[in-house]
């Protein structure tokens, strides 16, 4: 019965969705008499569009809770033996779930800007909302026809599948919903876009109201990106990062858009120029978000629950991909002539380090959607079968990066429309040094001295000190009225520096060692050793696991014991690997099961050395804290009012 | 007015590159195994495990191969095509019940019908390896001399059974 309800739900949704996407799109157009009234009916429809959905989505997650094995979806992606927190995150584990999750987090959106929207113009928050209708009802239709989570498998199967062990992992279980957030959360900006585009009134106005729904989005994708980074080092064994594949590639292209994004929103919204590139933006964000779902979705580039995907599937999303950045462009080459230019500036101002910078970012996020797509066209073109690896990706990444995190030491020193190139000389006078000294000095310090060694301490030192110098100056002149945005600003590009600190040194200093151990057998890396006390059985929920025990100590001084496991899930041919990890602030020392090498209890090991890595991860939380700082800024809340108290002044 | 469309003409690119891409099955990697001969093993029979199958039995025969389990939800759907291909007569099939237990499979067939004319049990996957199984359901032709001519992987629809296996089929017969 509740998979039957819930079927039953996700189809009130689509007519909710058709509610809130066809009518008051039409009534803000003020053709018919009842313009009103269908404007007014954009906040329920809304509302009910997304409750439907969390209703929807509570009996999937009941279905697994209660092991509800004629459901398919269940049967395929859980199994009595789970432990319960992943059977609840199993409801996102597989196609149909995670589009159910995707358009759940859509209408949360919608919900939130029906919420949050009281001060804006009724037309435009009716066009807001119609348009997240519309792709709403895009995604709704793709499941339904396509992809029904609810569909039931009778007669019933007596054990589920289980869910795939790469995924049981607890960073697996937010890391989906907070990328989700982020992803769909652009929706917002977009649809601001669409508005402003179909309206015609292209303004500052329009810069000011997505802006703190692009950074809400920003901050959601920052931390899903860096959890799913994470995760990937904890669960995949070989200690690395980020591996360049086209799944993360699909997420991080979103976020460079986004970045750019909300750079030029700052534009747009200041000094009013770049509105064209800004609309642009927004659209490509996006567009770059439901390509990402294409491409995993779609299964044409990756092959992962190969034979749960079916031709129809890839087809339905490719015209839906097709008709809503199509149309969006279609509006925009329609609408953007017309466009003023705005404000002009000097050729040394903010508005051109924020020009230079979305150039930047926009490069670097052709270059990875070209390298994520390359093996695409080369396979269309009938050239073969290839696969684009990191070594393109760091050749074309690095050289973009590098002017980027340069010019974010200088960009928040320059004026609007004219700035004194002296002036920020002399202001960055004492970075420069230190940075220089960085270079030179550091990388002796942590061993021997290379090129990227020094230049990523460089470029840390230089962004971080200069970040601190115009907090320093900032405080001078009497920080207490300093916005929260301004504080949001210096603690992201903060959070950039120890990024790029924790990138650098693990980069130049980790080490590395794939060994031969037996029980009582000592390795020694990064001046620690690891004595491996003993390999033992040990029985899991849903797994059998080999469990070795380390002793980690450093001089003598025994520091701690770490426990990893080589596990063999029931269900899986693939044995996975729970690497041990000795978090540390300078470093970690993660040790992984190879293989067992013979039958006297001999193994392959390895274990790492890795400074400073979760600066990394460190840095992406500083970033994201920062975005969310930005989000209190007063301005905001103060604008609004005075939008308010101007009725009428900027409705179509 | 141009320069804004060529947003629009790069995205329409993009699109066909994408629809292109949709055709070819990037997981459509020639098995090694085409033109090779077939594997050879020796199992027990799922119905009576004092009897043993293998490959040179079926010699002289154009046979398929096919990999399932009670376990996988896709076989269920490939299932109701090998019925009806068995009720026709035109090839035989032999199941190979990939890393499950003899219970669930022999119930499993009760239940869904049986369409081949024996299943082997290949409880620890061993022989699986040898043919490079990759995921359930499977199928391999394998023709009078012994040797692979075709691997289908995912369950067989009756349109591939129609325009690829039972055309092969009939050629490597005559």
């Amino acid at each position: 019965m509740t998979p039957e309800l819930g079927h039953f739900a996700l189809i009130l949704a689509l007519m909710a969705a058709l509610l809130q996407g066809l009518l008051p799109l039409i009534g803000a157009q003020r053709i018919s008499s009842y313009s009103a009234q269908w404007i007014a009916l954009a906040r329920p429809a809304a509302q009910t569009h997304f409750l439907l959905l969390v209703f929807a989505f509570a009996c999937l997650a009941q279905s697994f809770l209660t092991n509800d094995f004629s459901v398919a979806y269940v049967a395929q992606n859980s199994n009595t033996k789970l432990p319960a927190m992943y059977q609840f995150a199993a409801v996102w584990g597989g196609h149909e779930g995670s589009l159910l999750l995707w358009v759940l987090m859509l209408s949360g959106w919608g919900a939130a800007v029906s919420l949050a929207s009281r001060q804006l113009p009724e037309a435009m928050v009716a066009r807001v909302l119609a348009v997240l209708g519309l792709v709403s009802i895009g995604m709704l239709a793709f499941i339904l026809f396509t992809s029904n989570p609810f569909e039931r498998l009778l007669p019933a199967l007596a054990e589920g599948r289980d869910l795939n062990p790469l995924l049981q992992d607890p960073g697996l279980v937010f890391h989906p919903p907070m990328l989700y957030m982020g992803y769909v959360g652009f929706s917002v900006a977009f649809a601001f876009a669409i508005a402003a585009l179909i309206s015609g009134r292209l303004d500052a106005a329009w810069a000011r109201w997505s802006r703190p729904w692009t950074t809400a989005a920003w901050v959601f994708l920052t931390i899903g990106i860096a959890m799913g980074s994470w995760w990937a080092y904890n669960e995949l064994g070989w200690g690395g990062w980020w591996f360049w594949d086209p799944v993360e590639n699909a997420s991080f292209m979103p976020w460079l858009a986004g970045t750019a994004l909300i750079h030029s929103l700052a534009i747009t919204e200041k000094r009013g120029a770049f509105k064209n590139w800004t609309v642009l933006l927004a659209i490509a964000a996006f567009s770059l978000s439901l390509l990402g779902t294409f491409l995993v979705r779609s299964g044409v580039l990756t092959s992962v629950h190969a034979f749960a995907s079916d031709p129809s599937r890839g087809v339905f999303i490719l015209i839906l991909l097709a008709v809503v950045i199509g149309s969006s462009l279609t509006l925009f080459a329609w609408r953007a002539p017309k466009v003023g230019v705005g404000g002009a500036f000097a050729l040394v101002s903010r508005e051109t380090m924020l020009l230079i910078n979305n150039v930047l970012l926009v490069v670097a996020a052709g270059s990875v959607l070209l390298g994520t797509l390359y093996p695409l066209l080369i396979d269309a073109l009938g050239l073969g079968k290839l696969s684009v690896g990191p070594p393109y990706f760091n050749t074309v990444f690095v050289p973009v990066m590098v002017p980027l995190l340069l010019l974010i030491a200088v960009g928040p020193l320059a004026r609007w429309k004219h700035a004194d190139l002296r002036d920020m000389a002399r202001r960055l006078r004492v970075s420069f040094i230190l940075a220089l000294l960085a270079g030179a000095i550091f990388p002796h310090l942590m061993g021997i001295w290379t090129p990227m060694t020094a230049l990523g301490s460089l470029l840390a030192v230089w962004i971080a000190s200069s970040t601190v110098f115009q907090i320093a100056e900032r405080l001078k002149i009497g920080g207490g009225n300093a916005s929260a945005s301004f504080w949001g600003m210096h603690l992201a590009h903060f959070g950039i520096a120890v990024f790029v600190i924790g990138v650098t040194l693990v980069g130049g200093y980790q080490e590395e060692k794939d060994v031969r151990m037996q029980t009582g057998a000592t390795v020694s890396v990064g001046g620690y050793q690891l004595r491996l006390l003993d390999i033992g059985a040990a029985p899991g929920p849903n797994y059998h696991a080999d469990v070795g025990t380390f002793e980690l100590s450093r001089n003598g001084h025994v520091l701690k014991t770490l426990y990893p496991e080589k596990r063999h899930y029931f269900s899986s041919q693939m044995p996975m690997t729970e690497a041990a990890i000795d978090t540390g602030f300078t470093r970690d020392i993660y040790v992984s099961l190879g293989e067992p090498l013979d039958n006297q209890g001999a193994w392959s090991v390895r274990v790492y050395f890795k400074p400073f890595i979760d600066w990394i991860w460190g840095g992406c939380l500083l970033m994201a804290a920062g975005g969310f700082l930005a989000l209190l800024d007063r301005r905001y809340r103060l604008r609004v009012k005075a939008a308010v108290t101007l009725p009428g002044s900027v409705s179509a | 007015m141009k320069r804004f469309l060529l947003p629009l003409a790069a995205f329409a690119v993009l699109v066909g590159f994408l629809a292109m891409g949709l055709m070819h099955d990037p997981r459509e990697v020639p098995s090694p195994l085409i033109g090779k001969p077939a594997p050879a093993f020796t199992l027990p029979q799922l119905h009576d495990a004092t009897k043993n199958f293998s490959v040179v039995d079926m010699k002289g025969r154009v046979w398929l191969l096919n990999v399932w389990a009670s376990w996988c939800v896709s076989c269920r759907e490939e299932h109701p095509v090998l019925v009806e291909l068995a009720k026709t007569g035109s090839v035989p099939v032999i199941g190979l019940d990939y890393k499950d237990q003899v219970a669930d499979g022999k119930q499993w067939l009760e239940k869904l019908g049986n369409p081949y004319i024996l299943s082997v049990v290949d409880s620890d996957g061993r022989v699986g390896i040898d043919y490079g199984v990759y995921g359930v359901p499977e199928t391999y032709v394998i023709d009078k001399q012994g040797i692979i001519r075709m691997k289908h992987t995912g369950p067989i629809t009756p349109a591939s059974l129609a325009q690829t296996i039972l055309p092969l089929v009939k050629e490597l017969s005559q």
